[in-house]
């Protein structure tokens, strides 16, 4: 069994009001500075059989990010 | 004329979708979300407001994979009609079926209250004929209504006012297929089809279902 972590981020340029929201969070509890917050989640995989990035890029494409909105990064645990 | 309405684990509004379409004079049937088939006698598909296997992941994006919607896109393709609200134009776009995503809303709260709609595309089936710019009063109630995409690479059918109070790209409150036949909305018109609830509009979008697709 092979843990893959794959981060889906809000594509750059798409608003992101969830981070917006959180960054005014901060500004507002005294955290100066903080120039941009942005959301994402991450999806952790156990997934057995070959290629295990390969089957992750592919769950990907088919599910786990929306690819116009959404950037995805995929790694594999050491 | 048989309107199938699609249910999937955590629909809403499936039983006023039905009621809506018996009160423009149609028949409604259930189509449940894991049937290969839609009822042999659909002559169009209605996907309801909800929220889909709980929302997760992204709105409509499990729904949009479910094993009713080869038989909806198969049904698509032919030509035939089928409208999707709320949640349903969620899965529509998560499906492919109709361009773009919806986003949280810019405002990060739920929406609820009565919308002044307009007319941007005159020549779909879904705004009962009327010109480009009339007016439609048609309630909304989400939280991820903020329509994403290219609004010059879309048929665009209906837009909010200037206010346009869930950030939606170009004012996009619903889109429809290049051919028409397929129409994905945010607001509600089958709570705007019953003159107690103040508005009766809903009706002329979903009259879309009710006639035989050219």
């Amino acid at each position: 069994m092979t843990q893959v972590v794959v981060t889906v981020m809000p594509k750059e340029g798409v608003l992101d009001p969830q981070g917006q929201a959180v960054q005014g969070a901060l500004a507002q509890l005294g955290f100066a500075g903080v120039d941009g917050v942005r959301i994402g989640k991450r999806i952790e995989l156990e997934i057995a059989g070959e290629d295990p990035e390969g089957q992750a890029r592919a769950m990907c494409e088919q599910l786990l990010a929306n690819a116009l909105i959404e950037d995805f990064r995929v790694e594999v645990a050491a | 004329m048989t309107v199938a309405v699609v249910r999937f684990p955590g629909s809403l509004d499936h039983d006023s979708a039905r009621r809506a379409v018996e009160r423009l004079g149609g028949r409604a049937e259930y189509a449940w979300h894991a049937d290969g088939e839609l009822p042999a006698e659909t002559t169009a598909v209605l996907l309801p407001g909800g929220f889909s296997y709980g929302d997760h992941l992204r709105c409509g994006a499990i729904a949009s994979r479910a094993p009713v919607m080869a038989a909806v896109r198969r049904h698509a393709e032919a030509g035939g009609r089928v409208v999707g609200i709320c949640n349903g134009f969620q899965v529509l776009c998560e499906a492919g079926l109709l361009p773009g995503a919806l986003r949280r809303n810019a405002t990060l709260s739920f929406v609820c209250r009565q919308m002044d709609l307009e007319v941007a595309d005159a020549e779909t089936p879904w705004t009962g004929g009327l010109p480009s710019g009339a007016g439609l009063s048609i309630p909304i109630k989400n939280n991820e209504g903020a329509w994403y995409g290219d609004p010059a690479a879309a048929r665009v059918v209906l837009r909010y006012g200037p206010d346009n109070p869930l950030g939606s790209t170009g004012r996009v409150a619903g889109i429809a297929s290049p051919a028409g036949n397929v129409m994905g909305l945010m607001p509600h018109p089958e709570e705007a089809c019953d003159p107690l609830l103040g508005s009766t509009d809903g009706g002329l979008v979903l009259s879309g279902l009710l006639e035989r697709a050219a």
